[in-house]
């Protein structure tokens, strides 16, 4: 073999890839599907949802053929960075942690995270304000807030799904607090709703599917809602860093569907009420 | 492959083996006297004990662990007010007691079968000896039948200690943070899947070194106990060939 045919298939090879990397006119996108109503799994066996509709809508304004891969929530990243898709779109909130390793579009969406609590329980019964908390600016006001609910949480077993922001302000902000940790939120509702843990933290729309449901008399949101800080500044769409171009159409398409309202209307047709992120 | 981050996590996963261990040996030890029963059962002479027996065996070898710990664990929860009213949610309640449980109920399942084999190989012509001088039923199980059928069950037995050891990582899906639980709380953090899932990995496998050696320490005292009935035997061979 000839160094010269080496050097052709070196040359075609590089030639392929940066013509896959400057087209990106298909998109492989991951999702969870065990997270309602931002993605799930329905009836028929399919990933529906707010973002899988929204990626749907994305995808038809950035002009792509975007293929829809499911995966479990604790290997998403490292998925991403395997080459197994090329984009998260599954509910994950832009943090600096996340950052370091990964690149994300500008946020479509911002929900604040909230504890639940059984109805029964002396959480609830504290009558907590429901307020909302932006971590970035707290006020003198919402740090005696803040150190509350600390109090009332103080040394009860709190239930969080692995690997969240979630999970990061309990450990950082809740002090002694015994933490179990959930594969899913779905297991995590499970849990909560067998007694197993006291009190819980999660995205408020995650809540939903519990406290909308059957159960959801015998649950309660638990004080002020939590933003900003360690939350960061909503959920994005992941990429990986070298990615560029596809960060810039994504970034388009988003800034365009919430000019025009397409997200704010997704919104509110899956969670009931707007959690588009500001244009 | 970053070293300097292997090296860190070792310590924080080394935290996870006495969990891991912990909950092997109350599961094999837990799994072992109930197989002992299930064996039993299932060779004694009436039906439907014997039938009941082998749908026990059926049902936990039929179907994977990772459903058997999610029904118990998750299930449990959904029959909440029944548990409580027969007074054992509080079991129910502690992910540890159901980790162990469904770790048991499988293992005993396997073993049951590995024990029933042995059982039935120890040779008649033993147990007539044993009649022959005079002991009890009773007797003749813990002095005979046990015994061989032990020695005889030991390498396959073996394999499931090691099989034990690795069904365990699925205790981390319910909450239980023995090596395989911390690795994910790592990875969840460091997004770094490999480096955390080699050391996880190289635990395990000293683990299962450690208790291969084990088994095969155990068979060999075993074996060197009946050893007199097999040393005579060899020279007289010997003499044979060289005659």
């Amino acid at each position: 073999m000839s160094l010269k045919y080496f050097a052709g298939l070196a040359a075609g090879l590089v030639l392929a890839s940066q013509v896959a990397a400057q087209e990106w006119d298909t998109i492989r996108v991951a999702s969870e599907g065990a997270y309602a109503p931002w993605n799930f799994t329905n009836a028929q066996g399919e990933l529906d949802g707010f973002e899988i509709e929204l990626m749907r809508e994305l995808c038809a304004r950035m002009d792509a053929e975007c293929e829809l891969v499911s995966q479990a929530w604790d290997g998403m990243i490292p998925a991403l960075l395997g080459g197994r898709y090329d984009a998260i779109m599954a509910g994950m909130s832009i943090t600096d942690e996340r950052r370091e390793v990964i690149a994300f579009s500008r946020p479509y969406a911002t929900t604040p995270a909230i504890f639940v609590a059984p109805a029964d329980s002396a959480l609830a019964a504290a009558g907590l304000p429901e307020t909302r908390v932006d971590l970035a600016e707290v006020s003198d006001e919402e740090q005696a807030l803040i150190d509350q609910l600390r109090t009332l949480v103080d040394g009860r077993t709190v239930g969080v799904q692995t690997a969240t922001i979630h999970e990061n302000f309990l450990r950082e902000s809740m002090g002694d607090v015994t933490i179990r940790t959930y594969d899913t939120q779905e297991n995590l509702d499970l849990d909560l709703q067998a007694g197993r843990i006291d009190v819980a933290l999660a995205d408020q729309s995650g809540w939903q599917p519990l406290l909308e449901g059957e159960a959801g008399d015998d649950f309660t949101r638990v004080g002020p809602g939590f933003s900003g800080g360690v939350f960061g500044e909503g959920v994005g769409v992941g990429l990986r860093q070298e990615d560029t171009a596809l960060k810039e159409k994504f970034d388009g398409a988003i800034q365009a569907a919430l000019e025009d309202g397409t997200v704010s209307e997704l919104a509110v047709k899956w969670f009931g009420f707007d959690t588009a992120a500001t244009p | 492959m970053d070293l300097g981050f292997l090296i860190e996590i070792i310590p924080r996963l080394a935290a996870g083996v006495p969990t891991t261990l912990l909950l092997v040996a109350q599961s094999l030890a837990l799994g072992f006297a109930l197989a002992v029963v299930v064996a039993l059962v299932r060779l004694q002479p009436n039906p439907l004990g014997a039938g009941a027996a082998y749908g026990f065996v059926y049902v936990f070898r039929a179907t994977p662990l990772l459903v058997q710990i999610f029904l118990i664990y998750y299930g449990s929860g959904q029959f909440r007010p029944v548990l409580e009213d027969l007074g054992v949610w509080v079991l129910f309640r502690d992910a540890w007691f159901c980790a162990v449980l469904a770790l048991t109920l499988n293992t005993a399942a396997y073993t049951s079968e590995i024990i029933r084999a042995g059982l039935q190989s120890v040779p008649l012509g033993q147990i007539e000896a044993g009649r022959a001088v005079g002991m009890s039923r009773l007797q003749l199980f813990r002095r005979v039948t046990f015994p061989l059928a032990v020695r005889q069950a030991l390498p396959a037995y073996g394999n499931e200690v090691i099989l034990m050891v690795k069904a365990s990582s699925l205790a981390s899906t319910i909450t239980i943070l023995e090596i395989t639980g911390i690795a994910k709380t790592i990875i969840a953090a460091s997004f770094r899947p490999v480096e955390v899932f080699v050391v996880a990995g190289a635990f395990y496998l000293a683990i299962n070194f450690v208790a291969t050696r084990a088994v095969r320490f155990a068979e060999h005292r075993l074996a060197t106990a009946s050893a007199p009935t097999r040393a005579p035997a060899a020279p007289t061979r010997q003499l044979a060939a060289t005659r």
